[in-house]
């Protein structure tokens, strides 16, 4: 665990470097997160993934997987590569504020 | 974890059973979904996953497969994996196990693999021996190589054999 400000807060950080408590999370820190990793700005796609991934985080105990990303969020697998270039499991997880998913899809 | 360094995998595919289509399948996939580039190269057996008239009818047979057991866990006896119909049994069952993880058929996983970027390339001399042309392959294969092209391709790749 390891602890670094964010948009102004403290925030933890698992061993993979996910934010370990999803609670801390709010939209300041997201932008900072993204940005971190190269996706500036969040547009209303982005948004929506992210918010996408938050609820079901909510519902569900776990990340979802990018198959159901597209399936049930409805954004379709090449936009969610445009929006989230080069590992959008990883990117998509970690600017929601989400560890990193453990589904194989 | 958002590495710099662009890590490079080629996957060959080259068995045509439904069992062996989905691990090159799966791993292209993961591997995409975690920023790897990613070549998939299918030749042999492996040219069904991409022939049109056969990957949505890719088969697996428990016929000298010990691993293969009934979901009871009932193992399947040679002798009865020879009967008629066994292989299109355990190619129903296998199926439903799969749709059970969500994981999609195999025409709609290519699609998936090119649609987040993925490369796919098909092997020329499979295609000679197999008697096919491009007209017969999956409309998202890049392009129909030879062994040395393939070569070329995969230098600095990790590579796996299927």
């Amino acid at each position: 665990m390891t602890e670094r400000v964010v948009a102004g807060k403290e925030i933890e950080f698992d061993e993979q470097g996910f934010m370990a408590n999803y609670t801390e999370w709010d939209k300041d820190v997201a932008v900072e997160l993204a940005s971190e990793i190269g996706i500036d700005p969040l547009t209303d796609r982005h948004w929506q993934v992210i918010e996408f991934c938050r609820s079901d985080f909510e519902a569900q105990g776990d990340a979802p997987t990018l198959r159901r990303i597209t399936k049930v969020g409805g954004v379709p697998t090449k936009e969610l590569y445009q929006l989230f270039p080069k590992g959008p499991a990883k990117k998509v997880a970690y600017v929601a504020g989400l560890k990193k998913p453990s589904g194989c899809i | 974890m958002f590495e710099d360094k662009q890590r490079k995998l080629c996957i060959i595919c080259s068995k045509g059973t439904l069992d062996m289509a989905y691990p090159g399948l799966v791993l292209a996939n993961a591997a995409l979904m975690e920023g790897i580039d990613v070549t998939m190269f299918f030749t042999f057996w492996g040219f069904d996953i991409i022939t049109e008239k056969k990957m949505d009818f890719l088969k697996c047979t428990p016929l000298a497969n010990p691993s293969m057991a009934m979901p009871n866990g009932m193992g399947i006896p040679n002798a009865m994996a020879i009967l008629p119909g066994m292989t299109d049994f355990a190619t129903t069952m296998m199926r439903k196990e799969i749709a059970k993880l969500d994981f999609p058929p195999v025409r709609e996983y290519l699609q998936m693999i090119a649609d987040a970027g993925g490369e796919m390339y098909a092997c020329k001399m499979s295609m000679d021996m197999m008697g096919l042309t491009s007209d017969d392959l999956f409309s998202e294969i890049n392009a129909v190589v030879g062994a040395m092209e393939f070569m070329e391709m995969s230098e600095d790749a990790q590579i796996i054999f299927i």
